[in-house]
């Protein structure tokens, strides 16, 4: 009862939809605001794409809001308009590349944020509880194999550039790993909430560390076996260091065992060794990598560095300010609007530019992880946080890669490559972020735990009831002082 | 978990944080250097957009940029493009820019200090944007006549105004065609720079200042003659033995006497006659007796060692080794062992004897002038140091023109006009061929013109049918004027 009055002499938490709504606005205009300034003269004579493009963007942005209001009341108000802004930013650049290249990724891109949208829609609007997902855990475990097995059949099965991460339907092709990053994720979330504890606290104990159970290293060896398949079959390092990383992340949040995080490390230096050994890409990418600016490795028509040292000039040529929209020369830069996107945005808008547009991942992904915070039930916080993990991952595997941090591996900025699959994957993670906020946020969730909806739902764990007290109190404070 | 989450999160915002900092490494701390590499196109790009200025030697464009309809703005041609390829490079979407199209680049695509008032005028007026047009001091005639004298040879020949240091021709060979590289067709672009680059004859050099660099054979003995005289233990009337064979110091080798001239007749020379003849032995023993140090001073004093001349293209230095042997001392010497020099070198050498021991700077370049003709750059003179004397000077020319007059340097002779040369035989391993030196300077008295003249890989007879006779024709062509 105690809690219950906690609860009560909180302010009842607003829904702030309506903040929501004036930012997301806001990050609508960024795309026609943008392609005005690309191409003023054809916008003025009657070029009329940005019309296409805000009114898909500002149709969709909408069609969530109003989802979110129907159906999520209480979902985080700032994911939308961020995630709004950076595909309005993403549009615009596929837009100005387009204008300069032979590319034309402009009207499919702008097609498949409507798609996308409407699916993050769909999703917000039939998933009113996360919880349901749980129940499909070993379908999504199913799922994810099919989807990465997929582009290594014969016929539908494409390889681009060296990878083999495609597959081609009807004269579309589609990235299904991209998809697998969700189903992976709800795999991992629903696999690990159950089994968590017995991770957690089996195996011997040996000083400070615990040593684990073989048993309970099986699923870290096949998450790692996968990684190493993709690596080997698929030839997309990218995916590999992103589906182990997802897996990792996501057994830390469940054990928050350092262990487990070296054992994992050990799992990765491993693998790296072995794939820089004897699987011949992987030993050119570093290669190339650390001699990029050797001139044999530069002029290198296949695996060489030329990509991501033109790369480097037009991030150089952008300097703080950025030469502005149209005034860079993204077509110099192979793959300027998919896999070195952030090249393109760094030459027109600069340092600054792209810290703002980093800026807005750290808040989405922050977003997530307060969504992961604020829910009270082990798969929701583990999901949530898994999602979240998963776009840092990827933002430090693509911009790591293009600013030779690490090795340049082929992946999407999300929200803003151009490319269905990547779209409509992102779009999805942000809804299920959102309806995952929604239930952290809401103020009606504490019935449901006494309504001992639990007991039905955490069947597998004994000791969550606990856990879920902790973090329903420290969620409802932390609600509070945000409002 | 709660705990675990927030740890990610602090993971996640090293991320960010990490990858702000690399952006900011190559956005800002590293973008001046990455823009400046020679594989980024986009300067030069930027300078298709506007007209980029010409290179002109005599009054006619050697390079110049046309407007062109291809989806860049303007195309840049060259005329005469083999006679010039090793001055004006080439500029290149792909491969960038080289020689004056580098060196001069800020000016010819507009975009140097100086030319900033023009700018912010373009920018009020709304006209496009032009580069300035850079001149040369090369003599279209003497450029020419050199490229055609080295056709068919690895060589090449340098020709300066030793009295001002402007570059009356400057020739290297093989050549190539620039427009070939400065083509908008990128395919045919790769196709015809791996040709270049993969040709044994290295045509992409500009050998005048920046091949391999050279032995400098005989003509180094005009240093050792300097050297001779500033010791103060000779003068003209010095009489050194003049063996047929010499020792070399510790060893069991022999250095022997030119097999080509009179050396065999005479035990002994004066410094006059062994350079007219140009006998080994007499300066491997005056070397041996002044010492390394003393020709290490007088080598540097014309220009050996420097390696910061830029005229304005980057010229390679040319090493006088150090911590030699005797037996290495005595052949660095007669210019073998590890005696390395450019053309331009040699040239500059004879330049410095005949203006009074003084050295002037080389310079390509006679003028830059903006697009609306406002002077950005007007030649003048400079002198870089001065080598040596005027007395010794004056008796080194003395020397060098008996060795046209009564010498093996007779090739060059010009009727009714004193020449001072001297040649060089530098061997090339064992393979008995030589590289055919010879350098000098017209009229002895007023010197117009200083030259150095080199063939690469031919035989000592051929050697001699190429390089005084080629120094003799250009002599003509500037005395005829």
């Amino acid at each position: 009862m105690a809690k219950k009055n906690l609860a009560d002499s909180l302010p009842a938490p607003k829904s702030r939809r309506m903040v929501e709504l004036a930012l997301t606005l806001i990050a609508v205009a960024l795309c026609p605001a943008s392609m005005w300034l690309i191409d003023s003269e054809a916008i003025a004579e009657g070029e009329t794409t940005w019309l296409l493009a805000t009114a898909v963007l500002g149709g969709g942005a909408l069609l969530i809001h109003i989802v979110l209001h129907l159906r999520a009341r209480y979902a985080d108000p700032f994911i939308l308009p961020c995630v709004v802004a950076l595909n309005a930013l993403g549009l615009a650049m596929i837009y100005r590349i387009d204008l300069t290249t032979s590319a034309n990724a402009g009207a499919s891109q702008i097609i498949w944020t409507g798609v996308a949208m409407v699916a993050a829609a769909a999703v917000i609007f039939f998933l009113k509880d996360h919880k349901v997902l749980r129940k499909i855990t070993y379908i999504s475990l199913a799922a994810s194999l099919v989807l990465l097995l997929l582009p290594l059949l014969p016929f539908i099965g494409l390889e681009l550039n060296g990878a083999r991460i495609w597959i081609s339907v009807a004269g579309r092709t589609f990235q299904p790993g991209e998809i697998a990053k969700i189903t992976l994720a709800i795999f991992f979330a629903g696999y690990l909430s159950i089994h968590r504890d017995l991770i957690m606290l089996a195996g011997k104990k040996v000083g400070p560390v615990r040593l684990p159970r073989f048993k309970d290293l099986a699923p870290m060896f096949v998450a790692w076996l996968a990684s190493i398949g993709v690596l080997v079959f698929q030839r997309d390092l990218g995916s590999a260091i992103l589906f182990f990383g997802l897996f990792m992340a996501m057994l830390y949040l469940a054990t928050e065992s350092r262990t487990w995080v070296a054992l994992g490390l050990i799992f990765v230096a491993a693998g790296g060794v072995l794939a820089y050994n004897f699987i011949s890409h992987v030993n050119y990418r570093i290669y190339a990598w650390i001699h990029a600016f050797d001139p044999e490795i530069y002029n290198q028509a296949y695996g060489g560095s030329g990509q991501i040292i033109q790369g480097l000039f037009g991030l150089a040529a952008g300097g703080l300010f950025g030469k502005g929209w149209g005034n860079g020369r993204p077509d110099l830069v192979a793959f300027s609007n998919s896999d070195m996107i952030i090249t393109a945005l760094g030459e027109e808008l600069g340092l600054v530019g792209l810290a703002a547009i980093l800026m807005l991942f750290l808040l989405v992904i922050t977003r997530g992880l307060r969504a992961a915070l604020g829910t009270r039930d082990s798969f929701g916080k583990l999901l949530a946080g898994g999602l979240s993990a998963v776009m840092v991952l990827q933002l430090f595997v693509v911009i790591g890669g293009v600013t030779r941090l690490i090795p340049l591996t082929g992946l999407t900025t999300p929200f803003m490559s151009a490319g269905g699959s990547s779209l409509l994957a992102n779009w999805v993670i942000v809804a299920i972020l959102l309806a995952i906020s929604h239930t952290a946020r809401a103020p009606h969730v504490v019935e449901m735990y006494d309504d001992q909806q639990d007991s039905i739902d955490y069947s597998g764990s004994e000791n969550d009831g606990a856990t879920s007290v902790i973090s329903r109190i420290s969620s409802t404070s932390a609600g509070g002082e945000n409002e | 978990m709660n705990k675990a989450i927030r740890n990610v999160w602090v993971v996640s915002a090293c991320v960010f944080i990490l990858l702000l900092g690399s952006l900011s490494y190559i956005q800002f701390f590293d973008a001046k250097s990455l823009s400046a590499n020679a594989w980024n196109s986009r300067s030069m790009y930027e300078s298709y957009g506007a007209q980029r200025g010409s290179i002109v030697v005599d009054g006619r464009e050697i390079a110049s940029s046309v407007p062109s309809d291809d989806g860049y703005d303007y195309q840049r041609i060259y005329s005469s493009p083999e006679a010039y390829a090793n001055l004006t490079g080439y500029f290149s979407s792909i491969y960038g820019t080289t020689g004056l199209e580098s060196a001069m680049n800020e000016e010819l695509a507009g975009t140097s200090d100086r030319q900033f008032y023009d700018r912010l005028a373009q920018m009020f007026t709304g006209g496009s944007s032009q580069g300035a047009t850079v001149e040369l001091t090369i003599d279209s005639q003497l450029q020419e006549l050199a490229y055609n004298l080295l056709a068919g040879h690895k060589g090449s020949i340098v020709a300066l105004n030793p009295k001002t240091g402007e570059v009356l021709a400057m020739a290297s060979t093989p050549s190539y065609d620039p427009n070939a590289l400065a083509s908008h067709n990128n395919e045919s672009v790769l196709a015809q720079y791996q040709a270049l680059t993969e040709d044994s004859d290295n045509p992409l050099y500009n050998r005048a200042i920046a091949g391999n660099t050279y032995s400098p054979g005989s003509t180094f003995k005009i240093i050792d003659a300097v050297a001779a005289l500033e010791s103060g233990k000779y003068n003209k009337d010095s009489v050194i033995d003049n063996p047929q064979e010499y020792r070399l110091p510790g060893t069991n080798t022999t250095l022997p006497n030119y097999v080509n001239g009179q050396c065999a007749t005479r035990t002994e020379a004066t410094i006059e006659w062994a350079l007219a003849q140009s006998c080994n032995t007499p300066f491997a023993q005056i070397a041996m007796d002044i010492g390394e140090d003393k020709l290490t001073e007088v080598a540097q004093n014309f220009g050996y060692g420097d390696s910061s001349l830029s005229i304005p293209l980057a010229v390679s230095e040319s090493v006088f080794p150090a911590d030699m042997a005797e037996s290495e001392l005595a052949q660095a010497a007669i210019g073998q062992f590890d005696v390395r020099t450019t053309p331009l070198q040699v040239a500059m050498t004879s330049a410095a004897i005949a203006n009074d021991g003084k050295q002037m700077k080389p310079n390509l370049i006679r003028s830059v002038k903006s697009h609306n003709l406002n002077s950005l750059y007007e030649f003048s003179s400079e002198e870089l140091r001065q080598s040596t004397s005027k007395q010794v000077a004056q008796q080194v020319k003395d020397w060098m023109v008996n060795d046209v007059d009564n010498g093996i340097a007779s090739g060059a002779a010009v009727g009714g006009v004193k020449v001072a040369g001297k040649t060089g035989t530098a061997e090339l391993g064992t393979s008995g061929l030589n590289n055919a030196w010879f350098t000098g300077f017209a009229p002895a008295d007023d010197p117009q013109i200083a030259l150095a003249v080199v063939y690469e890989g031919v035989d000592t007879a051929e050697g001699a049918q190429l390089a005084a006779p080629a120094a003799q024709q250009i002599f003509e062509a500037v005395l005829n004027k």
